[in-house]
């Protein structure tokens, strides 16, 4: 176990160079390029949108809706992510299907794959909206108890396993 | 059966093709569009996208949906240019019910979708260049996309999905004093669009990417139904807000922004010079609405039906032209609503643009046909 002021230190580093992988899937990506941009501006928050891949990725938003065909890939992206990974619900469409929630070809939020630990809620929200989201995230972090890491370990084989298993 | 490799050196390369796959989560698809190329080496061989990722159903859904209701998803099919995409739907109901717009309505509807086609060039006129490694326009683009963006929340409420068209008119009334801050923002927006101009239209490095690269010709165009700036970029001179006009374009002057190259570069041309065109007409839209009095909008009964008949209403969208058919059987749902959007068009025409070209053209290729994948796949 790790002592208290270590946590902190951990748990404030953390929190503060959250390297950002943008899941863009449709309109909230355009809200999310406008959060990044110089109005809004979230790079002040520490949120650094120039993560190459979701290797260097510390957090994912998801923004957009996810739709059945889609869902396998973002399966797949997120657990390429190293611990410990933070994931953002951006908008209805990714929270709960949205407007699309009686879509034959939309999944019903993004949490149905992957956990979440913001949702924001908007469609698409505001970029005020994503920049509170964030803070909450960033509340969250520094409250970890473990400092390691979270329970959950992530799934090794599915890094291994193809997407379209052979016939 | 044997198979013979040759590996001595002086008999030229036996090579074999490779299969790449791009997507459907790569930066350069701006979007979720997958495509699966053959290979020699880093030249295309074969194309394929493979589309369907974004693919939400809204046509399905638009038969569940009241008129009303359809706007919402009307909206979202392509997030760049929602009000043009409310305006179709709106306009083929119109039709049907035989109901006439106030004029004022009609004004200020031109006004809107002005203002959103300089919305979604914005967005463009950013994110071309930074797909090629410019990154410096894409912040010039959003300063003056927030600029027009809050005089458009300002009436609508809405930062991009606005959800202002109603059947019969608009949602309500037009602020007070909002024309004169409308015409305030496109005066910043005309005083600073130079500033993006000069950093990226003559740039050598964006020259070197894009002049000649990804050429479509206009028969190529013509078949397989590509529209707006794409078409009217190699030379296919058709814009219907000035050959079949719909709102109040008729007693505008549009002038068609045209190009022959058909290049990469020609149509992130049309789409510099489009804006330009359309902050003029935004302008003379402003000056005839302040003229008019009037509602803004018609009364319609509690449950609104559409008789019975078909219609396709057509508009020149940002990036093309956008339709809708609609087969109604007198419910106050539509029995049909089929959409034509204008980047499925333009996500087909890739398939004879990628082959010859290396892998890194693929990319200014592929930003240059300014499609939205939610456009693509519905």
């Amino acid at each position: 176990m790790l002592g208290d002021p270590i946590k902190f230190v951990l748990n404030w580093g953390r929190r503060y160079s959250l390297w950002v992988f943008n899941f863009g899937l449709a309109c909230c990506a355009i809200e999310f390029i406008a959060t990044s941009m110089a109005r809004h501006d979230f790079i002040r928050l520490g949120v650094i949108p120039f993560a190459h891949s979701p290797r260097q990725a510390d957090l994912m938003v998801v923004s957009g809706t996810v739709t059945d065909k889609m869902a396998p890939a973002i399966k797949r992206l997120y657990d390429q992510m190293p611990e410990p990974k933070y994931v953002i619900s951006f908008g209805s469409c990714a929270n709960c299907g949205g407007p699309y929630w009686d879509s034959y070809s939309v999944t019903k939020g993004v949490d149905q794959l992957i956990p979440v630990d913001v949702y924001v809620p908007g469609c698409p929200p505001r970029p005020e909206a994503l920049l509170a989201g964030i803070v909450k995230l960033q509340e969250k972090i520094a409250a970890e108890k473990t400092g390691l890491g979270r329970k959950w370990q992530r799934d090794v084989t599915s890094l291994q396993t193809p997407l379209i298993r052979p016939e | 059966m044997t198979t013979t490799t040759t590996v001595a050196t002086g008999s030229g390369f036996s090579s074999e093709d490779m299969v790449l796959n791009i997507g459907p989560q790569h930066p350069s698809t701006h979007g979720v569009l997958r495509l699966r190329l053959t290979l020699d080496g880093e030249r295309i061989h074969h194309a394929e996208p493979i589309i369907g990722y974004m693919h939400r159903g809204a046509e399905k859904l638009f038969e569940v949906r009241d008129y009303r209701q359809i706007i919402v998803l009307a909206n979202r099919h392509d997030w760049l240019s929602a009000f043009s995409n409310e305006l179709g739907v709106v306009m083929a109901a119109e039709r049907l019910m035989g109901l006439e717009v106030p004029e004022r309505a009609v004004w200020a509807r031109t006004l809107l979708a002005e203002l959103n086609r300089i919305l979604n060039h914005l967005m463009f006129l950013g994110s071309y260049p930074l797909e090629i490694g410019a990154i410096t326009p894409i912040f010039y683009a959003f300063r003056e996309r927030e600029t027009l963006q809050a005089v458009m929340e300002e009436a609508s409420g809405g930062r991009m999905h606005y959800m202002f068209n109603r059947v019969g008119g608009i949602k309500e009334e037009l602020p007070e004093g909002w024309t004169t801050r409308v015409r305030q923002a496109i005066g910043d927006v005309r005083r600073r669009m130079p500033e993006i101009d000069d950093l990226i239209r003559h740039n050598d490095i964006f020259l070197a990417r894009t002049k000649g690269v990804g050429v479509l010709s206009a028969a190529d165009a013509e078949k397989y139904g590509c529209s707006g700036p794409i078409a009217r970029a190699s030379g296919f001179d058709f814009d219907v807000r000035r050959d079949e006009p719909y709102l109040a374009y008729g007693d505008l002057n549009v002038p068609v922004v045209t190009r022959q190259a058909g290049d990469c570069h020609a149509r992130f041309e049309c789409l510099l010079d489009q804006v330009l065109v359309s902050l003029d007409l935004a302008d003379a839209c402003l000056a005839k609405l302040d003229q008019l009095t009037g509602p803004v909008n018609t009364r319609l009964p509690k449950v609104l039906k559409v008789p019975e008949g078909h219609t396709y209403a057509w508009t020149e969208n940002p990036t093309g032209i956008n339709g809708y058919y609609l087969v109604s059987r007198g419910d106050k749902t539509p029995w049909r609503l089929k959409l034509r959007t204008a980047s499925y068009a333009h996500v087909q025409a890739l398939t004879t643009l990628l082959p010859g070209t290396l892998i890194p053209d693929m990319v200014a290729i592929l930003g240059s046909m300014f499609f939205v994948v939610g456009d693509v796949d519905k």
